[in-house]
C-alpha cells in the first residue's frame, strides 16, 4: 500500500507521511479507519519501527489521523487537517502555476481545470477532496 | 541501554580504541558507521566480552560486562566470522545456543525454518558464506536476547534475504523492544533501519546523533544569487560546489534556518534538499581528513 522510493531524496519517514496521507485524502482508508499498527508497516517495509511512530506523530500533528491509546491509529476524515499542511500546498500549486504559466498556459485554460473540478477549487483547497 | 565511556584497546601499542564512548539507548537501533580501520569490530569485540578493555567502562543495563554470565546470556551477537563447531550442523548449534540462552525457544526455531529452508542436518562448514550467515540468524533470533550486536550482519545475504532479516529484526523491536547495535558500511540500508547514529574514526566517536537530529541539523541548498554573485564571504558553509550560476552549499543547521539566514542575499532561487546518510558521513569525515582524494592513476 506504501512503496518507498530508495533513490528518493526526501527522508523516509516523510515518504510514510505522504504514503499514508494520500490514502486517507482519496479515501483508501476511510473516516474512523485503523492504519496499520506501527509494527505491521515496520515488519512490512523493513524500516525502523520509531522511524515510523514519527510519521505518525506528525500526521497527528497535522490533524490527519487521531490514535486511541491501547487501539492504534485512525484516520481522522475530512476537514481534520491543520493549516501548516494547507500552507504547503498553497506553495505547492503556486509553483505549479508559474510553471504551467511559463509554459504558455493561459489564464482561462487554469480557469477551466478550476471548473471541471466537481467540488471546485480542490487543487488549491487540497484537503476538501476524498468525501467518498 | 549501552552505555561505554572512554574505551581503550591497544594492540602492541597500537590504540584500536582511542576513548571511545557512545550510548544506545534502550529500544532503539544504533548503526556504528566509520571508515575503514575505525575500530568498530574492536569496539563489538569489546561490547561482547570477547576483548577485555585496557581503559574504560562497558556497561549493559548498568552492568559491567567482563565475564557477567547472567548479563551475556541476554546478549547476542553475530560477528563478522561467525564461530561454529568444526563438524556441527545448525540441529547441533541450536543445542549449544539452548545451553547458553535460557531465553531460547523452540517454537521460534521451528517457525524460522520455514524462512531459512536449510537443511539443519546438513554440517555448517558445507554451507555458503550467506547460509552460514543465515545459520547465525537463525538461531541468534531464536535465542530472543534483549540485545543484539550485530557486525556487518547482511554482508552475503542476497536481496531477498537482507529485507527478510531486517523484518524479523525489526519486528522484535517493535514488538519486544529488543536493542540493536549494527555496524555496516551499507549507509543506504542503515538510513532505513536505524534511528541512531555514531560515526567512529581512529577509534573515538566523532559525533552520536538520531537520524532525525542529523537529518534537522545539516541541510544541503541549491542556491542562484542575484547578479549571478558568487558565496558570500561571512556566510558559514561546510562545503561549496558550484555548477554554472547554481551553487550547492552544506550548511550545518536546519532548513529553515538556513533559509532565513540565505534570505538576506535576496536570492532568485532557494531550494533546500535533505541529505542522505552517505553525504553526512562523507561531510562529516571530510572535515576530519578524510575524503575521496582526486588522484588520476
Amino acid at each position: 500500500m506504501i512503496s518507498l522510493n530508495y533513490r528518493d531524496s526526501r527522508p523516509i519517514y516523510e515518504q510514510i507521511k505522504d504514503g499514508l496521507r494520500k490514502l486517507i485524502v482519496t479515501g483508501a482508508i476511510g473516516t474512523d479507519e485503523k492504519l496499520p499498527s506501527v509494527r505491521a508497516l515496520a515488519t512490512q517495509l523493513s524500516i525502523n519501527p520509531n522511524t515510523i511512530q514519527r510519521a505518525y506523530n506528525e500526521l497527528e500533528g497535522e490533524g490527519y489521523i487521531y490514535s486511541v491509546p491501547g487501539k492504534g491509529s485512525f484516520a481522522t476524515g475530512e476537514a481534520g487537517a491543520g493549516t501548516a499542511r494547507r500552507q504547503e500546498l498553497w506553495e505547492k500549486t503556486r509553483e505549479l502555476l508559474a510553471e504551467l504559466r511559463y509554459l504558455g498556459v493561459s489564464q482561462e485554460e487554469l480557469m477551466a481545470l478550476l471548473a471541471e473540478e466537481p467540488s471546485g477549487g480542490a487543487p488549491a483547497g487540497g484537503n476538501k477532496e476524498g468525501t467518498r | 541501554m549501552i552505555q561505554i565511556t572512554n574505551a581503550v584497546k591497544r594492540f602492541d601499542g597500537f590504540a584500536a580504541l582511542d576513548g571511545a564512548s557512545l550510548s544506545v539507548p534502550a529500544g532503539c537501533v544504533y548503526g556504528l558507521v566509520g571508515p575503514n580501520g575505525a575500530g568498530k569490530s574492536t569496539l563489538i569485540r569489546c561490547l561482547t566480552g570477547i576483548y577485555r578493555q585496557d581503559e574504560g567502562e562497558l556497561s549493559i543495563d548498568g552492568q559491567s560486562v567482563w565475564e557477567n554470565e547472567s548479563l551475556k546470556s541476554r546478549v547476542a551477537a553475530i560477528a563478522d566470522d561467525w564461530y561454529y563447531f568444526p563438524q556441527a550442523a545448525i540441529r547441533d548449534m541450536c543445542k549449544f545456543y539452548r545451553g547458553f540462552y535460557p531465553s531460547f525457544s523452540m517454537e521460534r526455531y521451528e517457525k524460522l525454518k520455514e524462512v531459512f529452508q536449510i537443511d539443519e542436518r546438513r554440517p555448517l562448514r558445507r554451507l555458503s558464506k550467506g547460509m552460514q550467515k543465515q545459520a547465525a540468524f537463525w538461531l541468534t533470533l531464536s535465542a530472543m536476547p534483549d540485545y543484539l550486536v550485530l557486525d556487518e550482519p547482511v554482508d552475503g545475504l542476497d536481496p531477498v534475504m537482507r529485507r527478510q532479516v531486517w523484518s524479523l529484526v525489526l519486528g522484535d523491536v517493535a514488538q519486544r523492544g529488543t536493542t540493536v547495535l549494527v555496524s555496516s558500511h551499507n549507509l543506504r540500508e542503515l538510513e532505513d533501519v536505524c534511528d541512531h547514529v555514531g560515526i567512529l574514526d581512529h577509534g573515538k566517536v566523532l559525533l552520536e546523533r538520531s537520524l532525525a537530529q542529523l537529518q534537522d541539523n545539516m541541510v544541503k541548498l541549491q542556491v542562484v544569487f542575484k547578479d549571478g554573485g558568487g558565496v558570500p564571504e561571512d556566510l558559514e558553509v561546510l562545503h561549496a560546489s558550484n555548477v554554472g550560476r547554481i551553487h550547492t552549499l552544506i550548511m550545518r543547521m536546519s532548513a529553515a534556518e538556513a533559509q532565513n539566514r540565505l534570505a538576506v542575499y535576496e536570492p532568485m532561487l532557494v531550494d533546500a534538499v535533505p541529505l542522505t546518510l552517505e553525504e553526512i558521513f562523507i561531510y562529516e569525515l571530510g572535515g576530519a581528513d578524510y575524503a575521496v582524494k582526486d588522484i588520476v592513476l
